[in-house]
This record gives structure tokens, sequence and C-alpha cells, in this order.
């Protein structure tokens, strides 16, 4: 009898140590608001649709990215460069490129198909928003600032 | 010595406006704002993967408690948040929008992740196209499903809008021989 009682408490104090053991480790939670979690380097976040080290678009309208995304999330509509007006390297650029957020599932599989690795996914993930036309990005919204704004580095082949 | 008072322009507080919304409930509205904002009590309504995130955000390492919505209520009658996470068919459909009615005013909605915000890639037949077909939505959170940081800034934007809201005075002061609507 005393012997079963003694084994109970010993169980006990053996689940507690358990519990003693994790009171003093630090706490795993983040602070994520005012520290942004670090992602790993090939996390599929906010698009960016990249450019050369020369400033020029890497998107040549090829609407690939447009076929092979499984939600259809994308809409390209090209135009023909014209020596004037010199875009991007290829013949035709993108004269507007859309991408609707809320569709996308961010599978990457456009920055996969791009024959010129034009679109990239970066690593933004704050990208929530109050309306469903806010989230539709625009061509202004996803190309590059400036070379290497998306964190590709502008002198990459593909 | 003589100081010369500069003519600092005041912004003209006294407009009509500003008198029928009533002086007094200017920091009281702020007030209710605060509460309102910083005890967001989301009802329990996982639907897909998405929900597996929901669960993660209010988990010890994303801590949703920070934010004062960590109870996760499993009666809508107690909650004033919905987290439409997953996809929503159109069988679910007039589930949703019924515990949506149940759950006591003021409420808000989260779309979280593709599916519950537009469809995401279920295009088709039995999937609503967006949660906002069947109640208003207030945040859309993208992503396949979103990370709990995602959701977090969800939340964070909903705060916002709703430390944002303006309140007719009738609204904040509720006298019981005043029926609702009269």
């Amino acid at each position: 009898m005393i012997r079963r009682r003694w084994g109970q408490v010993l169980g006990m104090l053996r689940g507690l140590s358990v519990t003693f053991r994790v009171l003093f480790r630090p706490p795993v939670t983040t602070t994520y608001p005012d520290e942004k979690t670090r992602v790993e380097e090939r996390f599929k976040g906010r698009h960016w649709l990249t450019r050369y080290a020369d400033g020029l678009e890497r998107c040549i309208g090829c609407e690939l990215c447009v076929i092979v995304c499984p939600s259809q999330a994308i809409f390209v509509q090209a135009a023909e460069n014209t020596p004037e007006h010199q875009v991007s390297r290829g013949e035709r650029y993108a004269a507007d490129f859309q991408i609707n957020m809320l569709r996308c599932i961010f599978c990457g599989f456009c920055e996969e198909a791009c024959p010129t690795g034009a679109i990239v996914l970066g690593h933004d993930y704050e990208l929530a928003g109050y309306t469903r036309a806010s989230m539709i990005y625009t061509k202004p919204m996803l190309t590059e600032p400036y070379p290497g704004a998306g964190g590709r580095d502008p002198h990459r082949e593909i | 010595m003589r100081v010369e008072l500069l003519d600092q322009e005041q912004p003209d507080r006294t407009g009509e406006e500003e008198i029928k919304r009533g002086v007094l409930f200017t920091t009281l509205e702020k007030m209710l704002n605060w509460a309102r904002s910083s005890s967001l009590w989301p009802a329990t309504f996982g639907l897909a993967c998405c929900a597996i995130e929901m669960m993660a955000t209010a988990a010890s390492r994303f801590d949703l408690a920070r934010f004062g919505a960590e109870v996760f209520r499993a009666s809508p009658r107690q909650a004033d948040l919905m987290i439409v996470s997953g996809r929503v068919s159109k069988k679910m459909a007039p589930v949703l929008r019924r515990i949506y009615d149940q759950m006591p005013e003021p409420k808000w909605v989260i779309a979280m992740g593709a599916c519950a915000s537009c469809g995401g890639i279920f295009n088709d037949y039995a999937i609503v196209q967006g949660v906002d077909k069947i109640v208003p939505v207030d945040v859309y959170v993208p992503g396949c499903p979103p990370r709990p940081e995602q959701l977090i800034h969800g939340i964070m934007l909903l705060q916002q809008k709703i430390a944002k809201e303006r309140h007719r005075p009738e609204d904040l002061v509720h006298l019981p021989w005043r029926r609702q609507g009269a």
C-alpha cells in the first residue's frame, strides 16, 4: 500500500520536474510587431518585377507566368519595344502587369516559369488590406524602384 | 518687456457637425474604441488548412494574447471577431452566415487566406468566390496559408480600423427606455 503511494508521488514529481525545467527557460514567444521575424532565404512572399543592372526591365511580356499560374492571379498586357522606347531587352515588354495578391497562393511557379527571371518572390509578408481592389498589385507597385530592390542580384543570369 | 502673442490659427472645432455629434462623446468614443480593439475575441471557426496557422497564432510562439485576442470562443454569442480561415463551400455558406448573425454587435470579420478572400485556386462550382459574398469583410489577409505574422498584421490593421470608428451619441449611451432602431 505505502509502496504504491510512494510510486505515485514519485511519478508526480517526475512529471513536475519537466514543469520546473521549462519554468526557467526563456520564453519562446516572438515579439513580432516590434521585431520582424526573419524569414528563410527561399521564403516566397510578395512579388517583384526585377530589372537588369542597367535599369532595363527583365520582363519580356511572354505571359508564361499567366499560363502556369494555378490560381490565374496574373494579368499581362504586352507591347512592342521600339528603338526610341526600349523598356526591356527583348522585342516586347509588359505594358501592364497585375497580380491579384488575394488569389495568389505564393507557390512560386511564375518564378520558375519565367525565362528571364523577371518575376521573383521576395521576403515581404505583411500584405493584409481593407479592400479587394487594393490587393490587386499593378505594374508600378510590382516593378523594382531600382535594380536589386527586390533582394536579388541584378547581375544574375536568370 | 512686451511679448507679442502670435495669432495662432485654431482649427474650427465649433462646427455644426461637431455639435451634432456631441462634444462630450469624443473622448468616450476613443475609450470605447480602445476597449473594443484591444479585446477582440475571435469565434472558433476553422474551415481548412488556414485554421492550423490560426491555431499556431494563438499558441505560445506567436501568442495572440499579446493583442487581447487569445480567447477563441466556442459560442458565437461571446465572440466579436470571426476569422474565416479556409475555403467556404457553397454548402457551408448558410452555416457561416448563421454564425455571423448569431454574433452580437459590434462584430468584425477577417477573411484569412486566398480561399476565404476570393476563392483562391478553387475557381469552381463548389467554393464561394470570396466570403464577402455572404458577410461583410473588414480585413483581407492574403497567403496560402498566411504566416501567423500575416494574421497578426491583419488583426493589427483591424485594430487600427476599429480605433478610427465613429459613433452616434445615441449608440454610445444605451438608454433602457429606448428601443433599438426607434
